[in-house]
């Protein structure tokens, strides 16, 4: 759920590994980013809808990720893919650090790229000269 | 009662001077800075800017000892996180989350939203009780025992008219409770009551019974 750089690229090397992929987003001007060779099913559609998600076929879904701009879309759609669907594993980004711990801690599997990118930069910037 | 009340569009502003006005302490969240702005003219320092997900901003308007948090955003992902962080970090007793789309009802229920105010479907059942071809009004909802109190108005010409109470096939664990007649005072039906156009039927019913009460009572 969301082509954005990251959506888009994930959804290649997901491919790419054999996995079969559809791609959510709202707006289809956000297909573009999609690598031309990408074999899998774009869908123009509000993830956090349940019939939109349907259609995309969530009930055999192996694994759902949300990655679109809003911390709490990204939240409430792996809710929904966790606890209404019974996805095996609900991914999501949120940026807060703090809503991620507690996400975290109630079942989801959640990614702060605010802790992680700090942390790269940290060891990035500590390493010169050395 | 201290409650905080997210989100500063029309319904968190007159939520909060109705809460006012009842004597509670409120709080009211806002989070763009020109709104929060011209609300805080308005309310003074009860109004304050700040992101109503974000457990720093909770923490620092003491939400850990608020009684009650109100979601009423215009998004109900916003809405949503904004209880569950009132919830599980702060422990809040009672969360209340407005949704604007009614199919979000059943995951803000799983997910221990305490109160879900569903306001699409309040306006559209406003709207229908004015449709006068519309023969059932629903009239209380008692949630927890999956119950509701209903109206059932017979129209004019339903083949219902001039039977008994008795005669009538009423779905099982639908009660009629009353029964209001033009110009007459309430009745309390009893088996051998006869139906009039025109009458006014309370009745308790299960959700799922809805439909067949409303083809028992008028025949349609």
């Amino acid at each position: 759920m969301g082509c954005g750089r990251v959506g888009a690229r994930l959804a290649s090397l997901l491919e790419q590994d054999g996995h079969s992929v559809t791609i959510i987003d709202i707006d289809s001007y956000s297909f573009r980013r999609l690598a031309p060779d990408f074999q899998g099913t774009p869908l123009v559609g509000n993830g956090i809808d349940e019939d939109v998600l349907r259609s995309a076929g969530i009930e055999e879904a192996g694994a759902f990720v949300a990655l679109t701009q809003g911390d709490n879309r990204n939240i409430m759609a792996s809710q929904i893919a966790k606890h209404i669907f019974d996805v095996p594993r609900a991914v999501c980004r949120i940026y807060d650090p703090l809503r991620r711990d507690m996400y975290e801690e109630l079942g989801l599997e959640a990614v702060s790229p605010t802790t992680v990118f700090a942390q790269i930069l940290r060891e990035k910037l500590e390493s010169q000269g050395e | 009662m201290y409650v905080i009340v997210v989100g500063g569009g029309r319904v968190g502003y007159y939520l909060t001077r109705a809460l006012l006005d009842e004597g509670h302490e409120v709080l009211l969240l806002e989070i763009s800075g020109p709104i929060a702005q011209t609300l805080s003219e308005d309310l003074g320092s009860i109004c304050v800017r700040g992101d109503g997900c974000e457990s720093t901003t909770l923490a620092s308007v003491g939400t850990n000892r608020a009684d009650m948090l109100i979601a009423v955003t215009g998004d109900d992902e916003d809405n949503l996180v904004s209880c569950q962080v009132a919830k599980h970090m702060f422990g809040v007793r009672r969360t209340v989350g407005r949704i604007r789309n009614p199919k979000n009802e059943t995951i803000f229920k799983k997910l221990g939203i305490d109160v879900i105010i569903n306001t699409t479907n309040l306006i559209l059942e406003s709207i229908e009780e004015e449709v006068p071809t519309h023969t059932l009004i629903r009239l209380h909802d008692i949630r927890d025992r999956g119950l509701e109190i209903v109206e059932v108005k017979i129209p004019p010409g339903a083949p219902t008219i001039g039977k008994s109470v008795k005669e009538l096939s009423l779905p099982e664990g639908s009660v009629l409770s009353l029964v209001i007649r033009k110009a007459r005072r309430p009745i309390v039906p009893s088996g051998a009551t006869i139906l009039q156009a025109e009458d006014q039927v309370i009745a308790v019913t299960a959700h799922e019974s809805e439909e067949a009460l409303r083809t028992a009572l008028s025949g349609q």
